[in-house]
């Protein structure tokens, strides 16, 4: 199935429903003076961008827009990956006082956009869709940092990213340029059938991947393109540093996917990819797995402030999602991306918690935290305690299941370093996730500290994130059954 | 001596050591956006010559209109962005904008 520009559009549902959302959005900003109807409308825009997403699945794989854009289960996944995380952070958004004491119309547009941005980038199939998706992801993703308007932090997190996403999407498309010089075309199958003749020279081709890895790693967070995650992290408002760590991290892994997949491998037998020959990538992906999640926990020892002990966290994490792909099969890809789903409802789940204490307290310290359960707060208490158990991959939560398939995967292809590498990290990070649970239960409150207090509203999502949590720890096969 | 692909490509990695030579170096942040621009536009002159000398066809010229469209958002949310640091800093130095460490 190649089809053109108008034959495209009715497979083109969900996209058309979000940049008519956007749209509206945008219209209804002007007339509106209760804003929180916009959130409830891109809330339902979302939902019915997703109930479309879900219409296309099952369908046999193609490629619309002239070769452009691609549609299979695999971009299917990711859409709906970046729609749960940019419904679960309005959701979120909605019960932030933060984000309701600024221009909520333009925040929601922009939100959306930028998940509009992270379709394109899972389903794209040409190095120049590739890169309008990631600049589009990237530009709307400056503007969310530093929306906190007069706030030093969120002004100072919005530079930093701005220079780190340029610099590294301008060495991504000066690789590219190279690949393009040795292939004669921008296509991933073209650059594919090109490759695989094996005229191009290897070291080239080598250089040209690293400028290009460095693209997409600023998007994924892996080392040594993780610089600026934890200070955009720290100075973002909450909602959105949540929108980042999963749905960029998310969108970055699906577009390494894609460029690895079709471009500069092949599907072989018994389900292994072949790689182009001269470049060893499961080595080079090894190395830079075990780097990232090991400094990630480490830097994560000391941190004092939660959003940014998150940030080494989430750096961590990639480290471990990149484990899925090292083992270069198709069971290290369903690994990963069971693994990113579990990480998107634990993750946004410790976020919320960190929303709903700053909504009372206005801090973010882990001192802050001091007591907090026995605060008026045992519940989020709790559910803090189980997201971050869960993030250590402890049984019988989620993310054990999730590590646990990821070291199967690995061990299974003999990746032993690897695997005893991960585990150890993981030991280290109990460490850090302990600590903050210990605060939380463990060290009395003074009398100064401010009770904390939910809404309806920030209970509810509490409360479907957590149970979401245990409810995959103990019952995954359905989630697992849906990858296939 | 006629001028090939070699020489544009050459002029094409001078111009992005350039570029990345002054955002690791400058402290202003309009130099250091300067810096992405000549990044940027060292890729569009490997695009427009490879796709005049190798490829062929012009989805490398298209490209590289892209690219400058491209740059363009990017200096306007870029500049948004230091006017906001000037507003609340009082410079465009980047290194007085610490509030975010360790």
């Amino acid at each position: 199935m190649d089809l053109g520009n108008l034959e495209s559009l009715k497979f083109f549902y969900p996209e058309i429903v979000l940049s008519g959302t956007i749209l509206l959005l945008i219209l209804f900003d002007l007339f509106i003076r209760n804003k929180r109807w916009l959130g409830l409308m891109a809330f339902l825009g979302c939902i019915l961008s997703l109930v479309t997403t879900f219409q296309l699945y099952g369908m046999s794989p193609g490629w619309l827009f002239h070769h452009m854009i691609i549609l299979d289960n695999f971009s299917l996944f990711f859409k709906v990956v970046s729609l749960l995380a940019a419904l679960l952070v309005v959701w979120m958004s909605l019960g932030c006082r933060e984000i309701r004491e600024i221009h909520q119309g333009e925040y929601y547009t922009i939100l959306l956009t930028s998940a509009l941005g992270m379709f394109f980038m899972a389903s794209s199939s040409n190095l120049l869709m590739a890169y309008l998706s990631l600049e589009l992801v990237s530009i709307t993703s400056y503007i969310l940092t530093g929306f906190l308007p007069h706030n030093r932090r969120s002004t100072e997190a919005a530079l930093k990213y701005l220079i780190y996403g340029g610099v590294a999407s301008g060495t991504m498309i000066y690789g590219m340029s190279w690949i393009f010089g040795m292939t004669g075309s921008l296509d991933y199958a073209r650059i594919s059938e090109a490759l695989f003749q094996g005229q191009t020279n290897h070291l080239a081709l080598f250089m040209a991947f690293i400028f290009i890895l460095a693209g997409f790693g600023y998007k994924i967070v892996f080392v040594p393109f993780h610089m600026w995650s934890p200070d955009v992290y720290q100075g973002a408002p909450t909602p959105i540093t949540a929108f980042l760590s999963v749905g960029s991290n998310a969108a970055g892994t699906a577009i390494l996917m894609r460029f690895f997949f079709p471009a500069v491998s092949r599907l072989g037998e018994g389900g292994d990819w072949l790689f182009i020959s001269g470049v060893e990538w499961p080595h080079f992906l090894l190395m830079v797995s075990m780097v990232t999640m090991t400094l990630g926990n480490l830097c994560a020892l000391n941190q004092q402030n939660l959003k940014r002990l998150l940030a080494y966290s989430g750096i961590a994490h990639a480290g471990y999602i990149l484990m899925g792909l090292v083992v270069l099969n198709n069971d290290g890809l369903k690994a990963m991306l069971f693994y990113i789903v579990v990480y998107l409802i634990m993750n946004l789940g410790a976020f919320l918690v960190v929303v709903i204490v700053a909504n009372e307290t206005g801090k973010e310290e882990i001192g802050d935290y001091r007591g907090l359960a026995w605060r008026g707060a045992a519940i989020p208490a709790v559910c803090m305690a189980i997201f971050l158990f869960s993030l250590t991959g402890l049984p019988p939560l989620a993310g054990f299941v999730g590590k646990f398939f990821l070291f199967a995967a690995v061990i299974k292809q003999g990746f032993y370093l690897l695997a005893v590498v991960g585990i150890i990290n993981s030991v280290i990070s109990l460490y850090y996730y302990a600590g903050v649970v210990k605060t939380m239960f463990l060290d009395f409150p003074e009398p100064t500290d401010p009770q904390v207090t939910m809404t309806a509203n920030t209970s509810a999502l509490l409360g479907v994130l957590s149970t979401l949590t245990v409810l995959f720890g103990i019952y995954w096969g359905p989630l697992v059954h849906s990858l296939h | 001596m006629a001028i090939g692909l070699t020489h544009y490509l050459v002029i094409g990695a001078i111009l992005f050591s350039l570029g990345l030579y002054s955002v690791l170096t400058r402290r202003n942040a309009i130099s250091i956006l300067m810096g992405v621009e000549l990044i940027l536009n060292s890729s569009n002159i490997n695009y427009v010559a490879f796709s005049h000398f190798s490829s062929g066809n012009v989805e490398g010229q298209v490209y590289a209109i892209f690219v400058i469209m491209l740059a363009a958002a990017e200096a306007a949310v870029g500049l948004a962005i230091v006017l906001a640091i000037f507003q609340i800093f009082h410079t465009i130095d980047v290194e007085a904008a610490e509030t975010l460490k360790e």
